[in-house]
């Protein structure tokens, strides 16, 4: 912990210098107004006083003033990153508690120790800073590392989860509250009907902040996740216009049904008004892109820029700002990726993972921070109430949406899933957020310390509890193997299959649309959007080749190709390979592959298959490396491919032999050669190619795979 | 319609489905008794799709049909076409783990029928090569060899998985079923085989 003790020394020390500079010549405080609750971080310009000026003072002068404000901020991320630190140092920690506890922790400590330094409430987090400033990484961080394959095709029961799921529990609680308010005993009859909707519209809203830190230690299967987070992200539309519509009433004299209508209308235009801005500026970013070539120093700020600003242009229509991001970052990811270079997508990996990171980091803090003050005001029924109508709302809600879900045939979820479904329904920053910028009324403070209770309840509780739930309950987990060139194939082969079927039997369905999707895709926005308009590569040749390239760096980090074929013996090759024309490749198939990876490197790029915060995808050796690499594995196949079986035999056990010793590789080959003319009907006999000369296990060297590959889920940055 | 079809109880399509695939069957073989198969022509989509001769094919295999071991039908009518279009329908997880496990087989072996044109119960690499040119036939830029060194990987990744470490002079044949089971063992294929208007409702068929 001395990390974090470093970082709470740093901050102590900026509390500390404010305090003591006051005696100097500036004077500066933070300024908290007491009516509005709303701290800022930026202290108010006070009065200059007249500082003396003496001699020393012109050798050295302190002016705190002046850097105030970034120097905070950044002591603030400072001490962010470095709890970050301490918390990994500490293996065991993230195991039973998951980081965003110990965070909120670290938070509460930091506010005691300010709070008992000034003898005031430690500064607020303010609304618009974590809405407008660190909400956005996240959710952009999240939707672009969005795997879409499940999220596709469980996008049915996302948005009835987000949708509906919201609305039910917003109006379940909100009534609830309203029920128990009527109970004379409580003393809380002036909380009216329409506050308490408004509450239960703010604290129904699943938290993606939250979710994707507990969510990301425990590894369950993938529709899961894809359920809980996509439900997280989305239901963000639903807050929206709930919270908006009561503000709204709640301003108004009198409510009539054709508000209510209204309100209705103005859903669907929130939801599919982000949509449609999202999409504008993913396609923006996407053409941008095309014409990068020459400055690629700049291309990462266009993915940020582009996103950025659909954001904010939907908040600035009161449209859902999360939603627009996530589909800004979902449609321009496909396009951006193939025009812009490798070192471009690693640094706008990296920047993002980074940026919500601390950003995440951040939010927890403060939320810990803001706990402590003299903002709340306890009236335990409501309160206990709250939390238990939360968890009774959630879970029937889950229950009866997911009957449906059945019925329908939308989809399966078992019951263990809908119990996490359920439980991992955690509220977070944005709740906390939202109860602050309710307008002064008599009851906010018992509304906030209800938030705060809820808030820390969930990831408290919650969160230190699923984790060994779901071992209990023997949750389906996330399938840990490496992908295969076969079952890229095999799916693949499905999808043409259901599309053909759908098509036979006169169905539109899910796979039609895809189909249909791709094909427009493929006529019309390809040709505008990328810049080298060269068919991209199919998938499966893009795994297959990125296998190939691992093959080949764990052929050289066995120490192997050492020998450089000399110029006869290529020549020899060449023409011995004329007749075993089905197995070796010819000259021109290997400039081929050269050409591909030159030109397409930055193409292949996994989707990575599940999601993780904390992992990047697999980085690409050095391209001309490995190039090289290949180049010379080729070669050494062709010299082994001689007709002669037994001399090519020999050759081939010396070279197994060779990096047999390396225990690491197991190494296995798959047999003898078919010669040209034992292509028998019964010629069976699996023949090598150039691909194949060994391979190894893929299941036995998962470890090394895997770490380079984006399904390892332990590496943390 | 509903008498003379008693078998499909069994089935379980519901009868409102019936009535359109048989709306959709009609349209197919231009109100014929039956449909061959130059009469998948008239699926316009169906022209896009890479694998169409394998799709088109499944539908005529004797093995899908439950005819026989193998071997082509001329033409198939209308039982013959719900049999087919049986492979599709949602599994219902009620059932119980074996009705589960069964339906997932019979769909799996329609997969492998797929794959396995020869009929002789093993998919061998020519095959396997045959299958992965035609996916990838869709795109000009790949090379006949390139299809063909994928579908070797794919087959020495079959063999990994299916017969593990092999020796240096051990022949492998091809993926049989069992092998083909192992293959797709970690991937739910029994919610992703479905199309989706094919639902469970089991109606009794015979009045």
């Amino acid at each position: 912990m001395m990390a974090c003790g470093l970082g709470l020394l740093h901050l102590l020390l900026g509390q500390l210098c404010s305090q003591l500079l006051g005696t100097f010549g500036n004077t500066m405080q933070h300024h908290l107004d007491p009516q509005t609750d709303n701290g800022s971080w930026e202290p108010e310009e006070t009065q200059d006083n007249d500082s003396v000026v003496s001699a020393h003072t012109l050798l050295f002068s302190l002016d705190y003033q002046h850097v105030q404000v970034p120097f905070e901020i950044t002591l603030w991320i400072m001490l962010a990153s470095l709890a970050k630190i301490g918390f990994h140092v500490y293996n065991k920690m993230p195991t039973v508690v998951p980081e965003s506890c110990l965070l909120i922790f670290v938070g509460l400590i930091m506010g005691g120790l300010i709070y008992s330094l000034n003898d005031q409430s430690p500064p607020i987090m303010d609304s618009d800073i974590f809405f407008l400033y660190l909400l956005p990484p996240i959710v952009l961080e999240a939707g672009y590392f969005m795997p879409s394959r499940p999220f596709f095709e469980n996008i049915g029961t996302i948005l009835l989860y987000a949708v509906v799921g919201t609305m039910w529990n917003a109006f379940g609680i909100g009534l609830s509250l309203y029920g128990l308010c009527q109970v004379k005993y409580f003393n809380l009859q002036d909380v009216s009907l329409l506050h308490n909707l408004w509450f239960g519209s703010l604290i129904a809203a699943v938290d993606p902040v939250a979710v994707l830190s507990v969510f990301e230690e425990i590894h369950v299967n993938e529709k899961l996740h894809i359920l809980v987070f996509g439900e997280s992200l989305l239901n963000d539309a639903v807050t929206v216009v709930l919270y908006k519509l009561f503000k709204s009433f709640n301003e108004m004299p009198s409510i009539k049904l054709v508000d209510i209508l209204a309100a209705m209308g103005k859903f669907f235009l929130v939801g599919i008004g982000g949509v449609f801005i999202g999409f504008l500026f993913g396609m923006f970013a996407a053409f941008t892109t095309r014409f990068t070539k020459t400055i690629r120093v700049i291309e990462p700020l266009f993915v940020f820029l582009y996103s950025y600003l659909s954001y904010l242009t939907a908040e600035m229509f009161h449209l859902s700002g999360i939603v627009a991001i996530i589909t800004c970052a979902m449609s321009m990811k496909r396009y951006v990726e193939a025009n812009i270079s490798q070192k471009s997508h690693t640094t706008i990996k990296y920047f993002m993972k980074m940026w919500s990171s601390v950003s995440d980091t951040l939010i927890f803090i403060f939320l810990g921070v803001s706990t402590i003050g003299n903002n709340h005001e306890w009236n335990w029924p409501y309160i206990c109430f709250t939390v238990f109508f939360c968890l009774i709302w959630r879970a029937s809600g889950v229950l009866v949406l997911t009957f449906f879900v059945s019925k329908c045939h939308m989809n399966t979820v078992t019951r263990k899933d809908q119990f996490i479904i359920a439980y991992g329904g955690l509220r977070g920053a944005i709740c906390f957020s939202l109860v602050f910028l309710l307008p002064e009324f008599s009851r906010k403070k018992l509304f906030i310390a209800a938030t705060t209770v809820v808030i820390l309840f969930t990831v408290f509780v919650q969160g230190m509890t699923i984790r060994p739930l779901v071992d209990l309950l023997d949750v389906t987990r996330r399938r840990e193997t490496s992908p295969t060139v076969s079952e890229q194939i095999l799916i693949r082969f499905f999808d043409h299959l259901l599309a053909g079927i759908e098509d036979i039997s006169g169905h539109w369905g899910q796979y039609y649309w895809k189909d249909r999707l791709e094909y427009f895709n493929s006529r019309y926005l390809q040709k505008i959007l990328l810049r080298e308009y060269d068919q991209p590569k199919s998938s499966i040749v893009l795994l297959y080749e990125k296998l190939e390239r691992k093959h080949a760096i764990e052929l050289a980090e066995a120490g192997q190709l050492t020998h450089t074929p000399s110029s006869t013996s290529l020549l020899h090759s060449r023409q011995t390979t004329m007749p075993i024309s089905s197995l070796a490749p010819d000259q021109d198939v290997m400039a081929n592959i050269q050409e591909i990876l030159t030109t397409n490197l930055y193409k292949i790029r996994r989707v990575a298959p599940t999601y993780n915060r904390y992992t990047l995808p697999g980085e690409m050796g050095a391209a001309e490396q490995v190039k090289e690499i290949l180049i010379r594995r080729h070669k050494s196949l062709q010299l082994s491919l001689s007709p002669r079986d037994s001399d090519k035999s020999q050759k081939e056990k010396n070279i197994y032999s060779s990096f047999h010793g390396d225990s690491e590789i197991k190494a296995k080959r798959c047999q003898s050669l078919t010669t040209g003319n034992s292509i028998a009907s019964s010629g069976v006999k699996y023949s090598r190619s150039k691909s194949e000369c060994y391979i190894t296990s893929l299941k036995e060297n998962n470890v090394e795979l895997v770490n380079e590959d984006e399904t390892d889920c332990d590496q943390i940055l | 319609m509903r008498v003379f079809f008693p078998f499909l109880s069994l089935l379980s399509v519901s009868s409102e489905q019936i009535e359109q695939l048989h709306r959709r069957f009609k349209q197919l073989s231009g109100d014929q008794p039956t449909i061959r198969k130059e009469n998948f022509n008239n699926v316009p989509d169906l022209e896009l799709n890479p694998i169409r001769s394998k799709i088109i094919r499944a539908f005529f295999d004797n093995r899908n049909l439950r005819k026989g071991p193998s071997g082509l039908a001329d033409e198939i009518d209308f039982e013959d076409f719900l049999t087919i279009m049986s492979y599709f329908r949602p599994i219902d997880t009620t059932l119980g783990e074996e009705q589960v496990e069964l339906s997932r087989k019979e769909k799996l072996r329609f997969l492998f029928h797929m794959y396995d044109s020869d009929s002789d119960g093993r998919i061998t690499l020519e095959e396997y090569r045959n299958v992965v040119e035609e996916l990838l036939s869709g795109n000009p830029h790949i090379e006949k060899e390139s299809a063909r060194s994928i579908a070797d990987g794919a087959m020495m990744e079959a063999a990994s998985v299916c017969v593990g470490q092999m020796e240096p002079d051990q022949v492998y044949e091809g993926i049989t079923f069992e092998d083909f089971l192992k293959i797709w063992q970690g991937i739910d294929i029994e919610t992703k085989m479905h199309v989706r208007f094919l639902n469970m409702e089991t109606i009794a068929l015979c009045h």
